[in-house]
């Protein structure tokens, strides 16, 4: 895949919201602005990392907020452009190319449009491989690049820059004015060179969400079970086949904190686990027993069509598969594990690799 | 005593029953459904009425469940052409109205929409002023283009202001005219309920024909005190007054009928339901009394909505169901003969291995002329029956919510063919007059008031808009017309915002009660 035409839309959405992992939001609104952008513009051509020069300035878009708010206020189309000309005009450089921050349903579609409207191409990598929460939780991060200048647009015309003295405090002033200017914004954020960008980036993340979605949908004509086409794409592992019998969700020191209970089938009758979230799924607990923590990707998805189910839709009655899908090796350093392991998120658990500890 | 008439309309039959105010079942008739659907309605209601002998000035209520609106959808015919005016500009341009309908819905409905200023946010306030000139200048340009008009403010759900300014314009400018309001009809998610309004706009005339002709129907045969309702999708009833302006809501009522007549029937609130019809059987869950509802987004037509439907399975396996054996495997369906059983079965003298020939040879039932299916195998009329019973066991066991045993409801005509144990099933029930377990479902429909709404909860505790969601749910019911003393809450959601510092909540509430009798 050189270039991003409508035809390739349907599996990177699928893909990305697997990657999701229960977050990133429903990639339905970003998919018809990326149709549409592509309609107008023609396809966006996917570059491989290696292939951007050294020197060229490459900036990551995203949607930041509540996907919640995205579905009924839909972007008006307008916010990257102006987001775009603050960044380029500020550091007085061109921009060469757009690159997505994340893998998931939403933060999937919206460089692709962006790109496409823009004529600027899109770079085949990302910076968490997954969804997270928080701006500086991005393998960019890991490697000191910082997230600011950053500027936050929304549909009214409204533009921020920021400036801060660290990545945190970047995710601390943008979230309070992401809600301010209406909880769903437009953003372009940790600006940085092709070489950074070749060092800090995870690759492949495009054409990986485009395998996967292929997979999932290819086994609907197959033999092939869907849940095992998505495995079989990811080197994923199965953790559980259940249904939901509670999701309880509490607000606790800030955070939305939820809880999905699963009762097993097949041949885990009998058996039972427990997924714990806050906006993504974040440890999955077997029979009492820890078998995945963040950053490791648990993922529920449908068990007839294995679909992924966001933490927002877990609804009681639901019957999904659970499966474990190791991160990328960037996430699993001292520094990784600090910036997005499980007890950053308040969990006292250590982080031991999904492969580990599943098999036992 | 008082007595209340109901109507259901279905692939293959119309049904009608009469019951009385305290539900016993009066008296029921079947006839076949017609192309037409209203002739079905008039025989049906003529028929029954006969036949209970109930003086028809004591018809207290009159329900009608219909599939005139899903198929004027799927059919695209007489449809009506519709303006479409969405607030919120600037926000939403990225996507426009009726993006991703099927080219020849869009064609009948027309093009004709138009953005400008409005709306809200999540929290109430404003995204842009509404600009009440540009609004006019429209509902003009509008005049004469269009048979109705569908309004569409960004969060109408959290505020609906400025959908009842432009409803208010519109009498003004151009009197009575039929207006879809979005925060009548959907929740949270502007594409999908936009899309409900356009196809509610685009339904009225179909709606009208069909209440007035209901009406019309019932004062023919002199039942002329009646209150008249209408079904909707979620097992309640709304006001043929209402259904006019909001027909979009009867989509698919049917099988919320079928699901808590059959619930009514067994006198069982929680149980699993399977409804056996000729050609397919539906199986869904009664929780409470009411169907589960299912969580996947909805199409009708080919357009995405977020109606919430009845979370239902459904397998190629009726009375009529063609049954084969090609090189020594059985093979069930899921093809089926249909109505046409009582030509085509072997035990009506056909030519065509049924199902329902297969029951009759295990002797499960008494039909026709059993001397006609005495030819089938024995061993192979055993063979496919475990065939069936394991389509039927893997069906429940995919909709069961717990390992339990639980209580299974048999209903519809075809339900002769499923045998009284199966796995995962703690018992099956067979209720008296399952045949007409629609029709009666719509006979004691309820009314609902619903309520869905973002909480700042810096502002409030959880608690706090939880309570009030419920309030004001309860309050709609009984504007809906429900007995104060009977309202209660059956459904409470509540998921706070996702990536929102932990200050924002979705509440949705629903609060159902009996007709005030």
């Amino acid at each position: 895949m050189k270039y991003i035409d409508k035809d390739n839309i349907e599996d990177i959405a699928l893909g990305a919201a697997l990657l999701g992992t229960g977050g990133g939001g429903d990639p339905y609104v970003g998919k018809l602005m990326a149709l549409q952008a592509i309609e107008e513009h023609g396809p966006v051509p996917l570059l491989d990392p290696e292939d951007v020069p050294d020197d060229a300035l490459i900036v990551p878009t995203a949607m930041m907020g509540a996907p919640t708010v995205l579905i009924e206020k839909i972007p008006s189309g307008e916010e990257i452009f102006r987001a775009f000309e603050g960044l380029k005009s500020y550091l007085n450089k061109d921009i060469y190319a757009t690159v997505p921050i994340e893998a998931g349903g939403v933060n999937s579609m919206i460089p692709i449009a962006v790109a496409a409207s823009l004529g600027l191409p899109l770079i085949d990598c990302d910076g968490m491989g997954r969804a997270f929460p928080e701006l500086q939780m991005v393998t960019y991060h890991l490697y000191d690049i910082s997230a600011t200048p950053m500027m936050i647009a929304d549909e009214k015309g409204n533009i921020l820059m920021l400036k801060t003295i660290d990545n945190v405090w970047t995710e601390r002033l943008a979230r309070i004015a992401t809600v301010e200017m209406g909880a769903s914004v437009m953003i372009s954020i940790y600006p940085m060179t092709g070489k950074e960008l070749k060092k800090a980036a995870i690759r492949n993340i495009v054409t990986y969400s485009a395998k996967i979605g292929e997979a999932i949908r290819n086994s609907r004509n197959s033999s092939k079970s869907p849940v095992d086409a998505c495995l079989e794409a990811t080197g994923g592992i199965e953790l559980f086949k259940g249904k939901i019998k509670d999701v309880s969700r509490k607000t606790e020191g800030g955070f939305a904190r939820g809880e999905a209970l699963l009762d097993g089938i097949d041949e885990y009758s009998g058996q039972n686990m427990k997924v714990q979230f806050q906006n993504e799924n974040l440890i999955a607990i077997k029979n009492g027993k820890v078998v995945a923590t963040v950053p490791d990707l648990i993922c529920i998805v449908n068990l007839e069509t294995a679909m992924p189910i966001t933490t927002e839709r877990l609804k009681y009655g639901n019957r999904v598969a659970v499966l474990g899908i190791s991160c990328d090796a960037k996430w699993r350093t001292p520094r990784g594990i600090e910036t997005v392991g499980p007890r950053y998120f308040g969990y006292d658990v250590d982080y031991v690799p999904v492969e580990k500890l599943a098999v036992k | 005593m008082k007595y209340r008439l109901g109507i259901d309309v279905g692939g293959t039959n119309t049904d009608a029953v009469i019951i009385d105010n305290n539900l016993n079942l009066i008296a029921k008739v079947k006839v076949p459904t017609t192309a037409d659907v209203s002739t079905g309605i008039y025989e049906a209601m003529h028929h029954v009425l006969e036949e209970s002998g109930v003086e028809r000035d004591k018809i207290e209520y009159a329900m009608l469940g219909t599939t005139h609106c899903t198929n004027a959808i799927v059919e695209r015919k007489r449809l009506n052409r519709v303006g479409v005016l969405r607030l919120g500009k600037p926000a939403t341009e990225a996507i426009k109205p009726m993006t991703g309908w099927p080219e020849d819905l869009v064609e009948k409905i027309g093009r004709q929409y138009f953005l400008t200023g409005g709306g809200h946010e999540f929290d109430g306030r404003t995204i842009s002023d509404f600009d009440e000139n540009e609004v006019r200048k429209i509902l003009r340009d509008l005049k004469g283009k269009v048979e109705s008009i569908a309004v569409i403010s960004v969060f109408s759900p959290v505020s609906s202001e400025h959908e009842e300014r432009v409803a208010a314009i519109i009498r003004e400018e151009l009197g009575d005219f039929p207006v879809s309001l979005s925060h009548q009809i959907g929740s949270i998610g502007l594409l999908e309920r936009e899309n409900a309004t356009i196809l509610n706009a685009a339904l009225v005339e179909v709606a009208k024909t069909t209440a007035e002709g209901f009406i019309k129907a019932l004062e023919k045969e002199n039942v002329t005190g009646a209150k008249v309702y209408l079904c909707q999708n979620d097992g309640t009833l709304m006001s043929a007054d209402y259904a006019m302006k909001y027909p979009i809501l009867t989509i698919a009522c049917g099988p919320t009928n079928s699901i808590r007549g059959a619930s009514f029937l067994a006198k069982n609130k929680d149980a699993i339901v399977l409804d056996v019809g000729g050609t397919t059987s539906d199986i869904g869950v009664v929780t409470n009394g009411f169907p589960r509802e299912s969580a996947v987004a909805v199409e009708i037509g080919g357009v995405r909505t977020n109606f919430r439907m009845p979370d239902l399975i459904s397998i190629g396996l009726g009375g009529g169901t063609i049954i084969r054996e090609e090189n020594g495997e059985i093979i069930i369906g899921p093809d089926s003969v249909g109505y046409r059983i009582t030509e085509e079965a072997l035990v009506f003298g056909g030519s065509t291995l049924t199902a329902t020939d297969l029951a009759v040879r295990l002797g499960m039932c008494d039909l026709s002329d059993r001397s006609k299916v005495q030819n089938i195998d024995l061993k192979f009329a055993e063979k496919c029956f475990e065939k069936i019973k394991s389509m039927v066991e893997q069906a429940i066991e995919k909709i069961k919510l717990t390992s339990e045993p639980q209580p299974l409801i048999l209903v519809g005509g075809g339900s002769i063919l499923i045998p009284d144990e199966l796995e995962g099933v703690s018992e099956v029930i067979r209720p008296e007059n399952y045949e007409i377990a629609n029709a009666l479902g719509a006979s004691i429909a309820q009314v609902s008031g619903q309520v869905e709404k973002i909480f700042d909860l810096s502002k409030m505790t959880r608690e706090e808009a939880i309570k009030e969601a419920k309030e004001t749910a309860k309050q709609e019911a009984i504007k809906a017309g429900a007995d104060p003393d009977t309202v209660e809450v059956v459904e409470v959601e509540d998921v706070p915002l996702a990536y929102l510092p932990g200050n924002a909540t979705r509440v949705r509430v629903k609060a159902t009660g009996d007709l005030k009798g």
